[in-house]
């Protein structure tokens, strides 16, 4: 299979809901923690360290083969907010509808069959990188960089930000993602090889899961998560 | 697309798929778009009561950042309130319906499991631009609505909306005296933009056009289901 199935899977502009989430940046511009750059800056340093290396860790774990539910319920057991959960398996659900028709699999169609509505995100992107042909790292690697593109691009819309500055706070990240694919891949390998999911990394970062629980009650919001 | 052609047994459709997995044939999929305010959520509550009590409806919504549309319609009581559904789009109703539908997808998906069995989901757009139009892998047919008031060059300027909708609704006739709109110009320049596809004048508050909007959906309905 083509490397380049990864471009496809990346794309923003897959079709797989990604839209309409912001990464928690909507509640933080509110709540004044993001008023430009350098504060989107920091704000998707820390989502990098946290949700996206939890997030590569569990996407490539699916990749090399562990068990989907042990996966999705360890995922459950790292979200404490409600509204994080329920964005998480919309987001899976949407992202595996996609991927189907991308790369028909009967793995694909039957996690459809077994999560009618959805599976933890990270944990569908790796059964789907698998079925597009691709790696462990290489689902990683789409992890990590949705972790920090998804509130980037949030932010161009929420602040007006000028979208130049939001790319370059991406390409100022780069390093830092490879790094932290690195680490998440490694820990993947040793939960697959030995110690299980549950020694998979469960990095938190709590004012996110708060301000998720927060943003979930507004009346009006731009973003759905 | 098929990728399972055994649907007792497959799992959930991909887009347009006419059939559930159940094997049975999904609702009818009419899309609503327009300009903001040209009375699309009115029109969802006019079809609404005069099509629900000979078929099985339901309303999914796509706000630009509220639930307006799909509260109004609640508190109007068109439908009861497991019969609507409101979509979030990011600010972005045009991406919603057309570039990435997923969220609608599953939104009209959920209706029918939930609310079903149904033969009619009505899909409105929050109005943003007039080059919305919905995708064919989401509604099997769209409606644009524009109205009087928003200028009578419209249909004149065309776009993809007033020109390829399977039916324009032109709204608001009722304010056509007080807004200096042409009604007889406005017509004329449909039918230049859109040769033989329908066009319905329609005043809600007087009432003019409802009728033969509901017509035109019963006809749909009646050549999907045959
Ligand atoms: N005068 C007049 N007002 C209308 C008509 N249809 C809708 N409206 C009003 O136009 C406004 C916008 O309607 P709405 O359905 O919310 O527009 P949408 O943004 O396209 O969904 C509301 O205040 C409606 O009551 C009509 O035929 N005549
Ligand atoms: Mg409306």
């Amino acid at each position: 299979m083509s490397r380049a199935a990864l471009l496809v899977l990346a794309d923003g502009r897959f079709p797989a809901g990604g839209h309409a989430h912001s990464g928690g940046a909507e509640a933080a511009v509110k709540a004044g923690r993001i008023t430009g750059a350098a504060d989107l800056e920091e704000y998707c340093r820390g989502r990098l360290h946290t949700a996206g290396l939890v997030a590569g860790a569990f996407a490539a774990a699916a990749v090399l083969g562990a068990d989907v539910r042990e996966l999705d319920a360890a995922a459950d057991a790292r979200t404490p907010s409600a509204a994080l959960r329920g964005a998480a398996r919309r987001l899976g659900r949407q992202l595996l509808r996609a991927a189907r028709a991308a790369w028909p699999s009967a793995e694909l169609d039957a996690l459809a069959r077994e999560f009618p509505k959805g599976a933890h995100q990270p944990v569908v992107l790796g059964v789907v990188a698998r079925a597009a042909g691709l790696s462990a790292v290489d689902a990683a690697y789409c992890a990590a960089y949705e972790s920090v593109s998804g509130p980037a691009t949030a932010v161009v819309r929420l602040l007006s930000l000028d979208p130049f500055e939001a790319t370059g706070v991406l390409a100022r990240l780069a390093a830092e993602v490879d790094l932290v694919v690195d680490r998440a891949v490694e820990a993947a390998r040793e939960a697959v090889e030995e110690a299980g999911v549950d020694a998979l990394p469960a990095a938190s970062a709590p004012l996110s899961e708060i301000g998720a629980e927060w943003h979930a009650g507004w009346a009006v919001r731009l973003f759905a998560s | 697309m098929h990728l399972d052609h055994d649907h007792h047994h497959g799992p959930v459709a991909l887009s347009a798929d006419a059939h559930r997995p159940d094997g049975s044939r999904r609702a009818l999929r009419i899309g609503l778009g327009g300009p903001v305010g040209s009375g699309k959520t009115a029109t969802v509550a006019a079809l609404c009561r005069a099509l629900r009590t000979e078929l099985s409806l339901a309303v999914v919504t796509n706000d630009i950042y509220t639930r307006e549309d799909a509260e109004f319609l609640l508190r109007e009581a068109v439908l009861p309130p497991e019969r609507i559904t409101a979509v979030e789009t990011g600010a972005c109703p045009h991406t919603a319906i057309r570039d990435d539908i997923s969220a609608n997808l599953e939104a009209v998906e959920d209706l029918e499991d939930e609310a079903g069995p149904l033969d009619l989901i009505l899909v409105e757009s929050g109005g943003d631009n007039l080059t919305a139009t919905f995708s064919k892998g989401l509604v099997d047919a769209q409606i644009f609505v524009i109205d009087v008031a928003g200028g009578d060059d419209i249909p004149r300027k065309g776009g993809p909306g007033v020109t390829t909708a399977d039916l324009l609704v032109v709204n608001k006739t009722d304010l056509a005296p007080y807004v200096g709109s042409d009604l007889a110009r406005m017509a004329a320049d449909a039918k230049a933009q859109r040769a033989e596809l329908p066009v319905v004048f329609q005043s809600l508050r007087s009432g003019t056009g409802v009728a033969d909007v509901a017509a035109w959906v019963r006809e749909r309905l009646a050549a999907w289901t045959a």
